[in-house]
């Protein structure tokens, strides 16, 4: 490198970015929370609870009610009862109202629920407030538009609400799932019972005081906290007509099992081993982004998360040798420094997940990669993590990781990528690079998964529907597809 | 004297084989993500000495610009008294990078920085449009560094690059490098005037090919000037550069960056995407006028905790 002519030559800077933290003073937890049942907060009728952990540091957020024998029992029959009293024959621009107050409550409201979504989750508090709370709101806010519509939503039938919804969600997206499920619910003019998940309670709980403020009336919306015993019994309940679960597989056939020959309508949105396809004429650094987004975001803890990477073999080192220097830029640390890029590991169970399979690759031969980080020692941790060398028959090739790390995989010719592509029980999503446009489109006919994202990964909208092929689940979520699980007579 | 080959395939007499070859391997942008990837970066929360620092290194990486048809010895001797010293009430604001200035100014310039450190640039090669002769255009350079320029700032021939003449483009920089001698050459792309990322980008691997020691994205005169989206897609170009020849080539946004909250952006999207080697004034320079007083309004605020009226900051 030749020299500035300057006299004086300029050294590198040592340039850190200093901590910028979000402030948790804008949330108030409350020590003890109850079931949210018919507009009250009670304990559970055996009295028990459990803490809710920031992943972050291990510390206790408060203890909330731990669901048994009956709970499911009292919340379903507060949502009958005020399905049968009000909300069923509530004109639909009425419940409209209650969902626009509740969207724009959310709106007011976010940086708190922000902040309680990444202290309870772990996730980086630029996630939950960039992402999580104003997709959420837009969910609200577009079905609420809907409400008073349905009849033109779907022409020439007679949409009516299915009664008692009973609602199991997930631990990665809390806030961001309830109101996937809860937004086209109301509208539709169903009641709700919501499960949330055993580790992420506390942003459920806080909508359901949210939905006080916004005079829903009481018995509408449910919340039963526990473990996974309060999501059975609540499935299984007879008085329940709709399921509608967002989890692991393992978990939805167990649903499966459990409403098999009842007349319950079920959605089941499922897990994910997304194909992300590069092909060799693709805009390369852009991909490289797209690729981090499509694993890293929110830790990898995504159903949807482009967790295979095949790349043309032709580009094959290029992607790589960009991709391990973009790992090393990522931040991994306090999800509540504006500055994270990897959060938390949502809870131990998952982090041993994770552990198990990763040694599980080393162990079956791929070659790993990891950039230099530190972790902080308290709280549960798993860098960014690259695996190459990858064969279909590996494990990290085949099963659902959940966590921040990538299994690359190569291919020479498309057909050979589509074939890899479909090879997998699964088939929630995928993910396309190239600047030619025709394959794209070709492509995109020969993948079998319900979202194909084309230069661009990760893209979420009310107005788009979602779900999956397989044992990715089946029905759809967002859009006007995502109100016909909630409505009979419209087929 | 010429100068050295960096890119193998395109030792002089470079043909138009070679050069749409060599163009031919450069990937293509996409547009979305690079908006995207810069709006992920804008998020980034600089606080407390990160800033302070941030603020400094931006005063170090000016090229204070005055670039007027209305510029006069007097104004030029002003600007370039502010060059050396930027805040008279604080000896402890470093110098800036340079001034940057016509060609016809140089001689009024050169007499105030001497012996500063600050370099003297001059646009020249018939700024802002080159549109002349390639003859006059290399005068023009000789000119400028016979008079004590010890920067050029060129403009490439958009029209050229745009009907697909990249010999032409490429021989232009060859010629204009030749006449710079010892100073440093900065190659103005117009990015404005480029029409898509796809056409920045191989404009960019062009002109790094062909010698330029920066390469910049504006004269100032066409809008948009500066983006840091354009900025990103310069970055990327530059790390394959890198990568492929292991030469680090300067960048050079210039147009419409007037705050400090901007320039401080522009360092992060720097310090991820090039990373640290490329936090110093050899490799980065901000090309600006207004800036400058904005980020000596911010650094007295985090000194003193006061925001002050501009009025206590020259205005030259």
């Amino acid at each position: 490198m030749s020299d500035s002519p300057a006299t004086v030559s300029h050294a590198p800077l040592d340039w850190a970015y200093a901590e910028s933290k979000e402030s948790t003073s804008i949330v108030s937890i409350p020590e003890e929370q109850g079931l949210y049942i018919g507009g009250d907060f009670l304990p559970a009728a055996n009295g028990a609870t459990y803490a809710s952990v920031n992943p972050a540091t291990e510390g206790h957020l408060g203890h909330v009610a731990e669901a048994g024998e009956g709970d499911a029992d009292r919340a379903v029959s507060a949502a009958r009862a005020a399905y049968e009293t009000y909300w069923r024959d509530m004109p639909g621009k009425e419940r409209a109202k209650y969902l626009y107050r509740i969207a724009r409550l959310l709106q007011e409201r976010a940086r708190e629920f922000a902040v309680l979504e990444t202290m309870d989750g772990g996730k980086p508090i630029k996630e939950s407030r960039d992402f999580d709370l104003p997709t959420s709101a837009a969910h609200f806010f577009y079905y609420a538009g809907w409400a008073d519509k349905l009849e033109y939503a779907f022409p020439g039938t007679d949409p009516r609400p299915l009664g008692v919804a009973g609602q199991v969600i997930p631990w990665n997206f809390p806030m961001l799932m309830l109101a996937w499920k809860v937004a086209p619910a109301l509208a539709a003019g169903n009641t709700v019972v919501l499960k949330p998940s055993t580790t992420t309670p506390l942003t459920a709980l806080e909508f359901a005081r949210l939905t006080r403020e916004a005079g829903l009336p009481d018995g509408v919306f449910n919340v039963l906290t526990g473990h996974g015993d309060a999501g059975a019994s609540l499935v299984a309940h007879p008085d329940v007509n709709k399921v509608a679960f967002t989890g692991s597989t393992g978990v939805g056939r167990l649903i499966q099992r459990a409403i098999a020959g009842t007349d319950k309508k079920a959605t089941l949105e499922l897990g994910g081993k997304a194909a992300h396809i590069i092909m060799e004429d693709a805009p390369i650094d852009q991909a490289v982004e797209g690729i981090v987004n499509g694993i890293f975001f929110n830790q990898g803890h995504v159903c949807c998360a482009g967790s295979r990477l095949l790349v043309q073999e032709s580009v094959a080192d290029v992607v790589i040798d960009k991709l391990k220097a973009r790992l090393d830029t990522l931040r991994v640390g306090d999800p509540l420094d504006k500055n994270t890029d990897l959060g938390a590991i949502n809870s131990a169970d998952q982090l041993e997940k994770i552990q198990e399979l990763v040694a599980s690759g080393t162990s079956e031969g791929a070659e790993i990669y990891q950039p230099e980080c530190q972790l902080p020692e308290r709280g549960w941790w798993f860098p960014p993590t690259l695996f190459t060398e990858v064969s279909q028959s590996h494990r990290i090739a085949q099963e659902e990781i959940f966590g921040p790390v990538l299994s690359i995989l190569t291919f020479r010719t498309p057909d050979e990528a589509i074939e890899k592509a479909n090879n997998t029980p699964y088939g929630l999503s995928a993910g396309v690079w190239t600047t030619k446009g025709s394959r794209i489109l070709w492509m995109a006919d020969r993948l079998k998964a319900g979202v194909i994202w084309s230069n661009t990964y990760n893209q979420f909208d009310p107005t788009s529907p979602f779900g999956g092929y397989k044992e990715s689940g089946f029905g759809r979520e967002g859009g006007r597809h995502g109100l016909l699980p909630y409505m009979a007579g419209v087929v | 004297m010429s100068s050295p080959v960096l890119v193998e395939s395109l030792a002089s007499p470079v043909t138009d084989r070679a050069l749409r070859a060599y163009l031919g391997s450069v990937p293509s942008v996409d547009d979305v993500m690079v908006h995207q990837r810069v709006a992920a970066l804008a998020t980034r929360s600089i606080k407390k000495e990160s800033k302070r620092a941030a603020l400094e290194l931006a005063v170090r990486m000016t090229d204070l610009t005055t670039l007027e048809g209305q510029d006069t010895p007097g104004k030029v001797r002003q600007l370039a008294s502010k060059a050396v010293r930027p805040d008279p009430s604080d000896p402890s604001i470093p110098s800036v990078a340079a001034l940057c200035v016509y060609p016809s100014m140089v001689p009024h310039a050169a007499p105030v920085l001497a012996g500063s450190g600050v370099h003297l640039a001059a646009v020249a090669t018939y700024f802002p449009s080159g549109q002349a002769p390639g003859e006059s255009r290399v005068a023009d350079v000789r000119t400028a560094v016979e008079a004590g320029a010890d920067e050029i700032d060129m403009v490439i021939d958009r029209g050229a690059f745009l009907a697909g003449d990249y010999v032409k483009v490429f021989e232009d920089i060859v010629a204009t490098k030749e006449a710079c001698g010892d100073a440093h050459l900065k190659v103005i792309l117009e990015t404005g005037e480029l029409g898509t990322y796809d056409n920045v980008r191989k404009a960019s691997m062009l002109a790094m090919a062909a010698g330029g020691d920066f390469i910049k994205t504006s004269t100032g005169k066409i809008s948009p000037a500066a983006t840091r989206e354009v900025t990103l897609v310069m970055f990327e170009a530059i790390r394959d550069f890198h990568a492929l020849t292991g030469r680090r080539i300067g960048m050079k946004p210039a147009g419409g960056i007037r705050v400090a909250k901007d320039a401080i952006r522009y360092l992060v999207l720097l310090h991820e995407t090039l990373g640290m080697d490329w936090m110093t004034p050899d490799l980065f320079r901000f090309g600006a006028s207004s800036l400058l007083n904005d980020v000596l309004m911010q650094i007295r605020w985090l000194d003193t905790g006061r925001y002050q009226s501009a009025d206590y900051f020259t205005k030259d």
